[in-house]
Parts: structure tokens; sequence; C-alpha cells
């Protein structure tokens, strides 16, 4: 890869780190010399991923966490400041979606959705934001939303809605904690192709959806570690209250 | 800088280089390892700019070329053609600027303006991307628009329409070449020290202003370097099209 960044000395916090993108983002960080803690509800699953960063000879630590329990939040972040220092990077990915047309969603599928994705975000962002408005040392967050942000798709209202809400929440952070040097900026994917979704992408459904794309194309995780790395870095300094579409031109 | 990018091998062509942003932008590719012709109208600018990128062991080509020209723009690709390569990364800097309000903005200027920023920004990009395309390269393009095209900014009427015209000409050309496997995306920088916003900075109303934003500062041209490397890099933008970054400290919310 010709991109490469030296994290040395940050310490970094992701959500959602058991599959998918949060598992990946942690990889990334790890590789480029960030300490990182890694949350989500699966213990057995982030000791695994813990196992295989420091076997690469990073640092990492696995560290049982709910996003829909601000108890659980407050709890992760003492413990992955207390074991690993002062958090400077978040990465605010956790997310599910429940696919249901807005006529059969229930009042459960609705607050769980939104809970997860955008109320746990806020708290999380709020408890590691506090931390690093009184060290005085600033910080880097980065939202994780996605494209249907700002597209409509059948069947993802509420997930649609959490992350607009994410869009509108990173701009409100960005506005008030400015003069705290801390950046925060969301990051919208596209369809990227992951363990979870690999089968239905090549199934005819999915491959149908695929050609439809502009560029014919899903992304590829490795894809996202340039803009992670770059909003992860000291060299985003000027970027905060940024939404930046990672798309592959899918939406268009 | 801790992000980085290698760009060797790479052939980049960079409009506006003479000052402010594009002369940045110039140097930051060159360090990065590309060959960089670096194109405006004042020559001489161009020459020191080429010097100091060849004292630090990169390479530059000066090349006239003014954007509101179409001839302009062919004779100065097949020049850094012929002497560094084709070009894979096109930074459609070039930019007119004027700051004056709505009622009194003369017909000239206004045409000038337009000229420059929405169809020499067009042409450049699709001769640009035609060659990539008949030499099937998966190129960059990457757009400078501004915070203006976001939000009305007085005084900023023409100049803010035709940056929001390059937003949605990024978008539309990125549909249309997403196919070729060309990226293209839209910078949307913040008020930032340039010749372009000139002395204003510094005078008293300047001042008061600074002390209105979030970060009481203006930036300065370094600080897109990281943002450009990315959308530069072959890997940074693979699967980034038609996407509009705004990189403005908070300026503009």
């Amino acid at each position: 890869m010709s991109i490469s960044c030296n994290l040395d000395g940050k310490v970094a916090l992701v959500t959602g780190a058991t599959s998918g993108f949060g598992q990946h983002f942690a990889r990334t960080l790890a590789a480029s010399g960030a300490t990182v803690a890694i949350t989500g509800r699966r213990g057995d699953r982030l000791d695994e991923l813990q196992a295989e960063i420091e076997g690469k000879g990073g640092r990492a630590l696995g560290i049982v966490m709910d996003v829909m329990d601000p108890a659980s939040i407050r709890n992760a972040v003492d413990v992955a400041e207390t074991e690993l220092g002062a958090i400077n990077v978040l990465v605010n990915n956790a997310g599910i979606s429940r696919e249901r047309l807005i006529v059969d969603v229930t009042e459960e599928d609705y607050d769980a959705v939104l809970d997860t994705n955008l109320k746990g975000p806020y708290i999380l962002a709020q408890e590691v934001g506090r931390r690093m408005i009184e060290r005085g040392e600033g910080g880097n967050i980065i939202n994780i939303a996605s494209m249907m942000a700002y597209r409509p798709y059948r069947g993802l209202s509420a997930y649609g809605m959490s992350k607009a809400g994410m869009v509108a929440m990173t701009r409100c952070m960005a506005l008030e904690w400015a003069r705290y040097n801390i950046n925060i900026n969301t990051l919208c994917p596209g369809y990227v192709e992951t363990d979870m979704n690999s089968e239905y992408f090549h199934s005819e459904k999915g491959l149908k959806v695929v050609n439809s794309f502009p560029g014919k194309a899903l992304g590829k995780l490795d894809d996202l570690n340039g803009i992670l790395l770059l909003l992860a870095s000291d060299s985003a300094e000027f970027m905060t209250g940024s939404t930046i579409e990672i798309d592959g031109g899918q939406p268009l | 800088m801790t992000f980085s990018c290698d760009l060797s091998g790479e052939v980049a062509l960079v409009t506006g280089a003479t000052s402010g942003l594009g002369r940045r932008f110039g140097a930051v590719l060159a360090e990065a390892g590309a060959a960089v012709a670096i194109t405006g109208r004042r020559t001489e600018m161009l020459e020191t700019l080429q010097q100091e990128i060849e004292a630090k062991g990169g390479r530059a080509l000066p090349i006239h070329l003014d954007v509101t020209d179409l001839d302009s723009i062919k004779n100065a690709i097949d020049k850094t053609e012929q002497e560094l390569g084709p070009v894979n990364v096109l930074v459609n800097n070039a930019g007119a600027y004027s700051e004056k309000m709505a009622r009194s903005f003369g017909e000239a200027e206004f045409d000038t303006i337009v000229a420059t920023n929405i169809k020499g920004a067009f042409f450049m990009a699709q001769e640009v991307a035609n060659r990539m395309i008949e030499r099937k390269d998966k190129g960059r393009i990457i757009n400078l628009s501004s915070v203006s095209a976001l939000r009305p900014v007085q005084g900023m009427s023409v100049y803010g329409m035709t940056k929001a015209a390059e937003i949605q000409m990024t978008k539309s050309l990125a549909l249309e070449w997403a196919r070729y496997g060309i990226r293209i995306n839209a910078i949307c920088p913040g008020f930032i020290d340039s010749e372009m916003t000139g002395d204003y900075f510094r005078t008293d109303q300047g001042k008061a202003h600074m002390n209105t934003l979030p970060r009481k500062r203006i930036g300065q041209p370094e600080n897109l370097d990281g943002l450009l490397l990315m959308l530069a890099s072959r890997d940074g933008s693979a699967f980034m099209t038609g996407s509009v970054i705004k990189a403005d400290d908070a300026q503009i919310l």
C-alpha cells in the first residue's frame, strides 16, 4: 500500500470491533502504531482479535461493552484509560440494521436501532469528549455513518435516520468542541464487502445490485484505510465537522 | 506530518500552481514522489517553484497554461505527456476570485470568473479524462471547490456559484466515469492564507472576522496536505468518487 501513517503514541477506542468494519479499523490502527481498546459484546471474539494484534507486534485490549448501556460505556472508557492511557482517537463504529419496511417496523426495532446507532455513540462521544476537554490535549473522533444517511433505501428507514442523526451530531460536536482542539468527522461508507454480506453479494440478487452501481463494484475493507488513518492522525488537524463519503459513487 | 503517501511513478498536473494552494499542491505532490507539471499564466513564478522542488530532489515541469483557452489546455497536456508521461493525477485548482456585492457585479468580471472556474475546470477535466480513458488508466481528478459553495458568504455570490457548479460537475463526472475507474472528488477549503485572501485577514476588519471563527485562525495551505495526498493516491481514492470533502476548521458548519 502506498499510504503510511505513524500513530505511535495514540490510544484509540474502537466500538463494534468484533466483526466487519470495527474489526478492520482496529487492525489498521494497531498496524500503524496505535494502542487500541477494542470493544463489543462478544468477549471471546475480542480475546481472539487482541491475540491476533499482539501476535503481530501491536498493542490491544479487549473490553466488553454494550453501547445500549450508558454504565457499560462509562466503565469501558474507565478501563481503557486506566490500562492504556488517555484516549485520543475514538472510532464510533458500532451499529445494527433491522431490515424491515416502514409499515412492519416495531417499536422494539426502532428503539434498538436508534439506541445502538445514535444514542450509544452520542453518550460514548460525550464521555470521551468530556475527558479530552478536561485534559486539554484535543483528540480525534471518527463517527461511522453510512451513505444511507443521505439517500433512502427500502427497508432501512430507522437505520438511515440514525445515520443522518450522526451527521448532525458530528456537526454540533465540532461546533462546541472546536475550541478544545477536538476534531470530529463523519465517514459515510457505501457497500463494502465483509464476511457478513459476502454471501448475499455473490447471490443472483446481490450481483444484480452490484451491477446497478455506476462502478459496478463493492468496496473492499482496505479501501477504507487511507481516510481512516488520515482522520486518526495529526495530519487532519484542519478537518472537523466534515462528512466524508466513501462509496465508489454507488449512490450517485 | 504523520500521514504520508508514496506517489513514485505518478505524473500529476496542477493548474493555478503559481501561488497559494496550487503552489503548495505542486510542492507536496513532488515531495511525495510524483513528477509534476506545474501550470499557470505567470511563468516566472512557476520557474521559481520548479527550482524549489528540484532543490529537494523532486521533478517539476513549468508550463504556461490558460484554462480559459481550450488550445492552451491541449498543448499543456501534450507537453506534460511528452516530457513527464501521461497524466494520472489532475489537480483542478486554477480559479478566478472576486469579492463584490451582487448589486454592483459587472458582466466582464462575471464572465471571467465563470470562464476560469466552471468552463476551464470542466474542459481541463474532460481532456485529461478522455486520455486516461483511452489508456485505460484509473486516474484521479481533484477539483478545488470552496466552503462558499456550501453556505452563502457576503460578497461571494458569483464565486460561490461557480464553486457550487464545480460540486455538481464532480458528481456528474463521477457518475459518468465510474465505469472507467476514474476517481473525481472535490475539496472545499475554508479560509486559508493565500494570494486569493491576500492581506484581508491582516487588516483590522479581517482580524475581527478571524476572531469570530471557532478556532480564531485561518488555515495555511499545508493544512490540506494529507487530504490532497490521500485523494491523489491510488489506494487512498480506490473507493472514493463523487465525494465533496470540506476542510475548514469548523469555520462553516
